[in-house]
């Protein structure tokens, strides 16, 4: 589904990544851990497409397409969706609005017709629903006033409602007490773990992976993947530390 | 009376060229508010033109105004309201120009007796090499005691190479008043718009969003704010 060839970029004048390479296929959930300043989120930016971040060498191919090509928002027709660590507030723009135009959006992109206002507040429900979310929030500004762990909420709920066929999720486990990661991860295993779909993880702690359980596990550090293993990798890294594991 | 000059500080910013060939203005119109009555009106700039209103509004009256300024090359809207004892008056301007465009809101809101309310909220969206501009003076007279005036105005550029003026101004001879002021420019927030990207929408529908969300609550409370806020949308639309 999605193959990583020799990445380099950089952040402004800095190189980040460094030469990563890593592929992923359909059915698979992979989780990529490391140390701050790794290049993680670098990552999952570079992968969905935000100015600034700059592929200076290598190659990204989805479902066949060349995905460095596409804009951000065709990638995401495209079915790639970045679940973000810090969910941006967007004052006077409503969840129930915002959702709407972006899944039409992509529909229209797909060549599909848009939902009606039923048919698109039908799936919302379900979807928010299933995270423990009421319809409230979904009509509140984006993420305006939600605290840290509903923010992450949303994200899922964005997820389930978009439905991808790739989910980049950038530290969706940071800032979420113990009963909301259990949410989370059971949202990520209903909304993503299928034949057809595919999860890259990005995370610095071990938790999340007790609820989503990965089938590889990648270190990357110093912009590239230096060890993969499977899930027992995450626990090993628990409990050595990411420098144990470079010396 | 020759056509003003840039040194007129309310013609400073304006299309000196526009308003020589609009030279002379007609009277401004007069609308007197009786005490306790009402007033609405919404003035919908389209064709760049400059209207010109003087507003009384009467003891215990009030007046609600709610400008569109969107068309032709110079469009300008110059209020002149006094409130009389307990009187309010509202006014929600919207300005959106591009290309060339020269836009303004011109206000003078005059408190000449005590306990009158009044409430601005102006907001320019500006992109091209527009040029939008708010003047908006508030003076308070010596016994108008009890007066709560409020600016709220606030500019976004679409270019770097547009132009926004804004000058809220306070002239204050009573010492028991509240008087807010607040002003702002700025650009879309690029985070903001990368986020909505992300989830599959198109980069001008991004922006059109977002400035949707500027602009709105503007209109608030105007007999025709559907039809106003679609022709907001609408001139949005053409600019990102």
């Amino acid at each position: 589904m999605l193959q990583i060839n020799n990445l380099h970029a950089n952040v402004g004048d800095k190189p980040i990544l460094k030469g990563l390479t890593l592929s992923l296929n359909a059915g698979e959930i992979h989780a990529i851990m490391g140390p701050n300043g790794a290049g993680k989120s670098t990552l999952g930016y570079v992968l969905s497409g935000r100015p600034g971040y700059e592929v200076t060498e290598g190659s990204v191919t989805f479902n066949g397409q060349d995905l460095l090509a596409l804009e951000p928002h065709e990638r995401a027709a495209a079915g790639l969706f970045l679940g973000f660590q810090y969910p941006v507030e967007i004052p006077g723009v409503s969840n129930v609005q915002f959702l709407r135009e972006a899944l039409n959006a992509q529909r229209k992109y797909r060549g599909e017709a848009p939902l009606t206002g039923g048919e698109f507040l039908k799936v919302a429900r379900e979807q928010a629903g299933a995270l423990g979310m009421d319809m409230d929030m979904l009509k509140r500004p984006v993420n305006v006033g939600f605290s840290g762990g509903e923010k992450k909420r949303n994200e899922m709920v964005q997820m389930g409602i978009i439905d991808p066929a790739l989910a980049i999720l950038d530290e969706t486990d940071s800032g979420l007490d113990i009963d909301a990661l259990r949410t989370v991860g059971d949202g990520i295993n209903r909304i993503m773990r299928k034949p057809d779909k595919a999860v890259l993880l990005i995370t610095h702690y071990q938790r999340l992976l007790d609820y989503v359980k990965p089938d590889f596990v990648h270190v990357l550090d110093g912009g590239r993947i230096t060890r993969t293993g499977g899930a027992e990798l995450a626990l090993e890294l628990e409990r050595d530390g990411y420098k144990e594991l470079a010396a | 009376m020759s056509a003003p000059t840039r040194h007129n500080e309310a013609w400073r910013y304006s299309d000196i060229a526009a308003v020589e060939a609009a030279w002379p203005l007609p009277a401004p119109e007069s609308i007197i508010v009786p005490a306790g009555g009402t007033f609405a009106r919404t003035i919908m700039q389209d064709s760049g033109t400059i209207h010109q209103l003087d507003i009384a509004i009467g003891k215990g009256a009030t007046a609600a105004i709610h400008v569109l300024n969107i068309g032709g090359d110079y469009g300008r809207v110059e209020l002149n309201v006094t409130l009389h004892e307990k009187a309010d008056f509202k006014l929600g301007a919207v300005q959106i120009g591009g290309g060339t465009q020269t836009l303004e809101v011109i206000t003078t809101v005059t408190h000449a007796e005590p306990g009158a309310t009044s409430s601005q909220i102006v907001r320019s969206v500006l992109a091209g090499t527009a040029t939008g501009t708010y003047l908006g003076k508030v003076a308070v007279a010596r016994d108008a005691q009890q007066t709560d005036s409020v600016q709220s105005v606030k500019a976004m550029l679409l270019d770097r190479s547009a132009t926004a003026n804004a000058k809220p101004e306070l002239e204050i001879y009573a010492d028991d008043v509240k008087c807010a002021h607040g002003c702002a420019i700025g650009e879309l927030d690029a985070m903001g718009l990368f986020y909505l990207q992300a989830r599959g929408i198109t980069p001008a529908e991004a922006k059109k969003l977002m400035l949707q969300a500027f602009v709105a609550g503007v209109f608030e409370g105007a007999a025709d704010e559907d039809a106003l806020t679609e022709a907001a949308l609408a001139k949005l639309g053409d600019l990102v």
